[in-house]
This record gives structure tokens, C-alpha cells and sequence, in this order.
């Protein structure tokens, strides 16, 4: 998942301070890039919901903050993203998709196929990615719409482009 | 139902006036309900951001804003239903352990605002010990106007994070609100921080 670095690029380049997350397989290689840099407060969340406020806060206090989930975690935004939208607070995060491409386990299945509609349905323009090559530019695209565009920006991590995960089955 | 909480010494309305006054440059955030009015009603002015709703919110908002400004104090002041709903978020800022954030719940033991219906801890539940449970070590309880004073330079200046459950009396109040445009409360906010350039 070499990918992450090239997020881990654009956080960089973006000057971003503060990345919060709830771990998700897909996600390590960039989490553990971000908790390694002394510059960034890499902030571990009890819940999604709370990176939502953070980012709100960070805001207020002049700090762009990113955030990294899996698509189960988008459930545990929605009434969260009111805070976002009521405000107009700029918001970015890079969910990595679950439910979608050889999924072996029917539990990610109902928020991985609606993970699309719920965000935007909440206020949250988004944008998919699948091809690894691509990932790069659409991370800086989703970073510069969340924070010079003032958009609540996310981007979607194709399912494809992790390992397929089989439980040891 | 217990009726204790209608008995406690302390009034919400002059808690959050003395935190508000004990330091000029102190960032507020509140929870939605009773601690909005509370702090609007303190003195309602850009350096406080009330929210109106993202009911479980208001320590993250403290705390992305603690983190992002760590030579400011930040004061998370919300209610007691409104931490319940976020409690874990205490857990949170123990693993980042800001020194400049202190987070204090204004616990009238009921959910004020729709009713009065008490909340877990008009029984069972201890926010303090919860709090030191999560991993904050600076919490403590404080019923009365003694302590409040006695507590005061802990909440304001003490290397944080600093927690404080304070019991305030069930009580009826009258509203007093501040704008509800969030756009406006977000903006008068960053201007008054970080200059009207920010904007
Ligand atoms: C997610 C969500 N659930 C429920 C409500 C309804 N609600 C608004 S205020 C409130 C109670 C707040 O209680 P507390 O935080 O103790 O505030 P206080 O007693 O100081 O008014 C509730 C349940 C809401 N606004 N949002
Ligand atoms: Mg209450």
C-alpha cells in the first residue's frame, strides 16, 4: 500500500498538523508515517465522531487537520458533519472502502455500499480513487478542495487497491 | 427521580461568570444547552464558541483548538448529558495531554435542556472518577463556592489537562442566547485568535 505515501506527500506539502484517526488496515503504512513526524500531532480517536470536532477545532485555532477511516467509520460521523456544514468549517478525510471488492465479511457491507450516499447526503463533496497511480494527485486535489476551496472534502480508497483480506480462510 | 441536585449551593450562571473573568485571554468553547446560555450570558464575545448542537462535540473542539494553540488556554465548559455522549473523548486528551486545556462539566445530574430528565450521574455515575479512570490525572469534584475558589487557578492556570466536575443546581433560566449562525461564530472567533486576515 505504497499509496500511503503518496497522501502522506500531500499532508506534507499541504503544511498539515494535526491528522486524526481510528486505524484501519489500509490505512497503517500512512498512520505509522504520521505518527513517525515530530511535526504533525498524529491524534488515535475513541470514535470517528471526534475527529470530526477536532478538525472544527483545529480550524478555529488555525490548524488543518486530516482525517483517516474505513467506510464503517462514516456511520459514526453523520450527526457530527452538522458541525461542518452548520459552520462552513473546511474538513478532509481519506476513507479507505470496505464492502466493496472481494469482501469476506457481510458486516462491512451495509456502510461500504452506502458510505457514497451517506457523506454526501450529510454535506460532503467526495471523490472516489481505485487506481493506485492516481492517488497522489487526488489526495492533493481533496486537501486543496477542503482547505483553500473551504469545502468538507473527502476521498474514498478503493477496496482494490488493499490486500484481500481472508481471515486466514 | 433523585431531587438532590435541585439543592446545590452553586449557580451555573455565576460558575461560568468567574470562569470566564478569572483570565482575559481565556478561549471557551461550550457544549450545546444550558452551558451556551451560561457562558452568553457571562459575556458573550468572540473568544467563546457556543455550539448549538454536535451534542458529544465540545471536548474535541477543545481539544483540536488546544493542540493547534498550545501557548492559549482553552476551557471546554459543557453539561453533564452532553459529556456522556462523548464520553471516550476524555480518553482522548489523556493520550495527548495538553497542558493548556482544561475541561470543566457544569453537572446540574439532568439533560436541562429537554426537560430536566436525569442524566446517568443523578445516580450511578461519577464524571471525576471517570475522567481519572480515562487516564486524566489533574479531576476532582467541586460543590461549592469554597471550592470553586479554591479550585479556580487549578481550572485557569494549572498544566493540564485539568478536569472538574462542578454540581450546579437544577434550576430553571431564563435564555440567554447568542447568535445561532454558525458561519458567524466560527469567523468572529478566528479573527479575534488569529487576526481579520484569517478570514
Ligand atoms: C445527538 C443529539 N441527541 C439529543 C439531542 C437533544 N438534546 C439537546 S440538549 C440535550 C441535553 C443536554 O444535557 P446537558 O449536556 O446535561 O445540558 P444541560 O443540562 O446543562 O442543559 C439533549 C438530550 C441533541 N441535540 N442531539
Ligand atoms: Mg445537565
Amino acid at each position: 500500500m505504497e499509496w500511503g505515501d503518496d497522501i502522506y506527500k500531500a499532508i506534507k506539502e499541504a503544511g498539515v498538523g494535526q491528522v486524526a484517526y481510528v486505524p484501519d488496515a489500509g490505512h497503517k503504512r500512512l498512520i505509522n508515517a504520521c505518527i513517525d513526524d515530530n511535526d504533525i500531532k498524529a491524534v488515535s480517536l475513541t470514535t470517528e465522531e471526534e475527529g470530526i470536532a477536532l478538525s472544527a477545532g483545529a480550524w478555529l485555532g488555525g490548524e488543518k487537520c486530516v482525517m483517516l477511516m474505513q467506510s464503517s467509520g462514516v456511520g459514526n460521523c453523520i450527526n457530527m458533519l452538522s458541525l461542518i456544514e452548520t459552520c462552513r468549517f473546511p474538513f478532509c478525510a481519506f476513507v479507505t472502502m470496505r464492502g466493496q471488492w472481494h469482501e469476506f465479511n457481510p458486516w462491512q457491507m451495509p456502510m461500504g455500499t452506502t458510505t457514497k450516499q451517506a457523506l454526501q447526503t450529510a454535506g460532503c463533496l467526495v471523490d472516489e480513487v481505485e487506481d493506485p497511480s492516481d492517488v497522489g494527485a487526488k489526495a492533493a486535489a481533496t486537501i486543496h478542495k477542503a482547505f483553500v476551496g473551504q469545502q468538507s472534502s473527502v476521498l474514498l480508497l478503493s477496496q482494490r487497491m488493499v490486500p484481500i483480506k481472508t481471515f486466514g480462510k | 427521580m433523585s431531587k438532590r441536585a435541585e439543592s446545590f449551593p452553586l449557580h451555573r450562571r455565576e460558575v461560568a461568570k468567574t470562569l470566564l473573568g478569572a483570565r482575559e485571554d481565556l478561549l471557551v468553547v461550550t457544549g450545546l444547552g444550558s452551558t451556551n446560555w451560561d457562558f452568553t450570558a457571562a459575556g458573550d464575545c468572540a473568544r467563546i464558541f457556543p455550539l448549538w448542537g454536535a451534542m458529544g462535540g465540545a471536548v474535541p473542539t477543545g481539544l483540536g483548538l488546544a493542540l493547534a494553540q498550545p501557548s492559549k488556554r482553552v476551557l471546554v465548559a459543557t453539561g453533564d448529558g452532553e459529556m456522556l455522549m462523548g464520553i471516550g473523548a476524555l480518553a482522548t486528551v489523556a493520550v495527548q495531554a495538553p497542558k493548556n486545556l482544561a475541561i470543566c462539566v457544569f453537572d446540574n445530574e439532568r439533560y436541562g435542556e429537554t426537560g430536566m430528565q436525569t442524566t446517568h450521574t443523578a445516580s450511578v455515575a461519577d464524571l471525576a472518577l471517570t475522567a481519572q479512570g480515562l487516564g486524566i490525572r489533574n479531576t476532582g469534584t467541586i460543590t461549592d463556592e469554597n471550592e470553586l475558589k479554591a479550585e479556580l487557578d487549578a481550572i485557569i492556570n494549572a498544566d493540564g489537562p485539568v478536569f472538574r466536575t462542578i454540581k450546579v443546581r437544577a434550576e430553571p433560566l431564563e435564555f440567554v442566547l447568542p447568535s445561532k449562525d454558525g458561519v458567524h461564530l466560527k469567523n468572529r472567533f478566528r479573527a479575534e485568535l488569529l487576526g481579520p486576515e484569517a478570514l
